[in-house]
């Protein structure tokens, strides 16, 4: 498990940075997508990767061995919501900038030939 | 402490958060209720923040923090905490005394140049005052977080493509940072297992050797994610840009928000790898120096550059914020009551130079032409004519300006007799004298490199600030007198005599700071506080029996 995951950190790294270096917004977002998602799974597994295990206490014997850790669970869930958002605010921002400049450059206009 | 003033430490986040919430109720149209509405809130604002100062202030000896408040009464290590101590204290009012002054100045005309202007100003109050309160990484990760996205709306105002261009990297920048901020508290969480600073400070000396270098890459790729947002060298392109194409008060209000990637490094740098931190203390110490001295020399060489007024305002934010990286990195202890002092200085100095760029190229900035057009399609034209009834023209406005502007380039250079010439003499002082007056007497390489680089930035400022000054006072050519309103003159005034204040009242100001700043080298007090607060449920039960 630990190697599907720390293979999928990788990919989804290396693509959203390619991505993101990409002139046109519409990569530049997709970019910063898969990059969140790369960085919420970190986080994810920081919390120490562990099937089977509940992360919530269900019974009194408190045996911490056989549960996750819920505290980097909680983490990614705020993450996720406010990636989404501040996504949702820099679409539209791209927008804007497509609608003003006639071009989805990210510099606001095409390079000379 | 009776019961309200226990809760004064949330109301910073609280009231900024209800009011802003509140105007999105209101409709757009209503431009003199949601003023009206903001500006009460506001002051009411600098009142906490003044009155939390005087409380900080007013902290026995032997404790960091004035309160320390539990949210939803968990106790401190599981819970998030709010901490109000004295660098904290002094944030909060330095960030609400710009935001009334950006406020007021917005009120002549620039508030009806789009939409939600005042909720996002409150929102954007509410992300700096949390950053600044909170002591849990996480936490304030959250309202960096609120405080962008605001800013990301504020830096917008107003459209016009230029705008939108700088803010399209603005915001791509920052949510890439934010992504990096992300990375480093994870690591840091997983290397550490908890979140709360103060619980850090405490875990920080015993990890083991080879956890050590996962932690030091932790707070590498969270400091990377804080000097971005401070403008340190290599990280800076976008803040000259971002900071000029936004309109006046809120290039003003932007002002402060390079300062907080600074106090999160100097909050968190301190309390992690201070002296007492074992095999980690002072990680990292000489890329603050290097990346500080190469900050400085970038933003100077940038003002000289520079032909447009408000892009010089732009590079001397990052002047400011070199000046401190520098400082903070230059493994002088005594030399941080000084750089406390500066920031306070160059920071309200920035703000009132931003808002006097607007005054003085208004009359012959193109810009003006948008402004109107914009104001239009938003529907301020109705509300125009009764409005220049009401604003007063101020007679010898140039001599006004004209002063102003003195001013400014006094306070952005550090030349006597105002408080950055102060600021910056307490600062050499400190560098040459490590131990105190009468020491041993030897001066470090460290300390000639920062006095040159300090000289040399503040020589090109002059030189900067007065081709500009002839340009905009001596030559008007074809040139009107610009109608400056009272209410725009007098945000740019206080903050100026802010700055005077300071500097006749430099003993007792610069005597906070130095408290502020022998607390913050010593995190096993703050640490007491946060960790041995008593839950207040835990406390009525006892009374109750």
């Amino acid at each position: 498990m630990e190697i599907i995951i720390a293979l999928s950190i990788g990919v989804l790294t290396a693509s959203g940075v390619w991505l993101l270096l990409r002139p046109r917004t519409f990569q530049v977002i997709i970019g910063l997508s898969l990059l969140s998602y790369a960085v919420n799974l970190f986080i994810f597994g920081m919390g120490r990767l562990r099937s089977g295990a509940a992360p919530v206490l269900t019974d009194s014997s408190g045996d911490l061995a056989t549960f996750a850790d819920p505290l980097p669970q909680a983490l990614v869930l705020t993450a996720i919501v406010i990636g989404f958002a501040t996504t949702a605010l820099f679409l539209v921002v791209l927008l804007a900038a497509r609608g003003l400049s006639g071009t989805d450059h990210v510099d606001g206009r095409e390079p000379k030939p | 402490m009776t019961a309200w003033t226990e809760h004064l430490a949330i109301a910073p986040v609280i009231l900024p958060l209800f009011t802003g919430a509140a105007m999105l109720m209101l409709n757009e149209r209503r431009h003199s209720l949601k003023a009206t509405i903001n500006l009460v809130s506001t002051l009411l604002l600098t009142l906490i923040a003044l009155i939390l100062l005087r409380e900080a202030d007013a902290a026995p000896a032997g404790t960091a923090a004035a309160s320390v408040y539990l949210l939803a009464d968990w106790p401190a290590p599981f819970g998030i905490v709010l901490v109000v101590d004295r660098l904290a204290a002094m944030m909060l009012v330095l960030s609400a005394v710009l935001g009334l002054a950006a406020l007021i100045f917005s009120l002549a005309r620039w508030h009806r140049a789009g939409s939600y202007f005042h909720p996002m100003f409150q929102f954007l109050l509410m992300g700096l005052n949390g950053a600044f309160l909170t002591g849990d990484l996480f936490n304030l990760f959250v309202f960096f977080e609120v405080l962008l996205a605001a800013s990301y709306g504020l830096a917008l105002h107003g459209v016009g493509s230029l705008r939108v261009k700088a803010g399209l990297h603005y915001i791509a920048i920052n949510l890439a940072a934010s992504l990096l901020f992300l990375i480093g508290v994870a690591l840091i969480y997983g290397v550490t297992g908890t979140l709360n600073m103060a619980d850090l400070v405490t875990r920080v000396p015993q990890l083991a050797a080879g956890d050590r270098v996962l932690l030091e890459t932790g707070a590498a790729v969270l400091g990377i994610a804080f000097l971005t947002k401070a403008g340190m060298w290599p990280l800076c392109f976008w803040l000259p840009t971002t900071y000029a194409a936004a309109a006046a008060p809120v290039a003003a209000l932007f002002a402060i928000m390079s300062k907080v990637g600074i106090y999160a490094v100097l909050r968190l740098w301190l309390l992690l790898f201070g002296a007492d931190a074992g095999g980690s203390a002072f990680f990292g110490e000489s890329w603050l120096l290097v990346g500080g001295l190469l900050t400085l020399s970038f933003g100077a060489i940038g003002m000289l550059a520079s032909q447009d007024m408000a892009r010089m305002a732009g590079y001397s934010v990052l002047v400011s914020s070199g000046t401190l990286l520098a400082a903070i990195g230059s493994g002088v202890p005594a030399a941080t009551a000084p750089a406390l002092f500066y920031m306070a200085s160059s920071t309200l100095a920035i703000a009132a130079f931003f808002l006097l760029i607007e005054l003085v190229e208004r009359s012959r900035r193109a810009g003006a032409d948008i402004l109107a057009v914009t104001l239009e399609a938003f529907g301020g034209a109705e509300v125009e004519p009764e409005d220049d009834e009401a604003g007063v023209v101020i007679p010898a406005t140039m001599a006004l300006l004209g002063l102003s502007f003195l001013l400014c380039a006094l306070l952005l250079a550090g030349l006597p007799p105002v408080s950055g010439f102060l600021a910056k003499f307490a600062l050499v002082t400190a560098l040459f004298n490590p131990t105190g007056l009468g020491g041993d007497g030897t001066i470090s390489a460290v300390a000639w490199v920062l006095l040159a680089a300090l000289l040399l930035s503040g020589l090109a400022a002059v030189i900067a600030m007065a081709r500009a000054g002839v340009r905009a006072f001596w030559v008007p050519v074809g040139t009107t007198v610009p109608r400056v309103r009272v209410i725009e003159m007098l945000p740019v005034a206080g903050l100026l005599a802010l700055c005077l204040t300071m500097t006749v009242a430099a003993g007792p100001v610069m005597s906070y700071m130095q408290d502020t700043a022998a607390r913050l080298h010593a995190p096993a007090g703050y640490v007491d506080d946060v960790l041995s607060t008593p839950r207040t449920g835990g406390r009525l039960q006892e009374v109750g029996q």
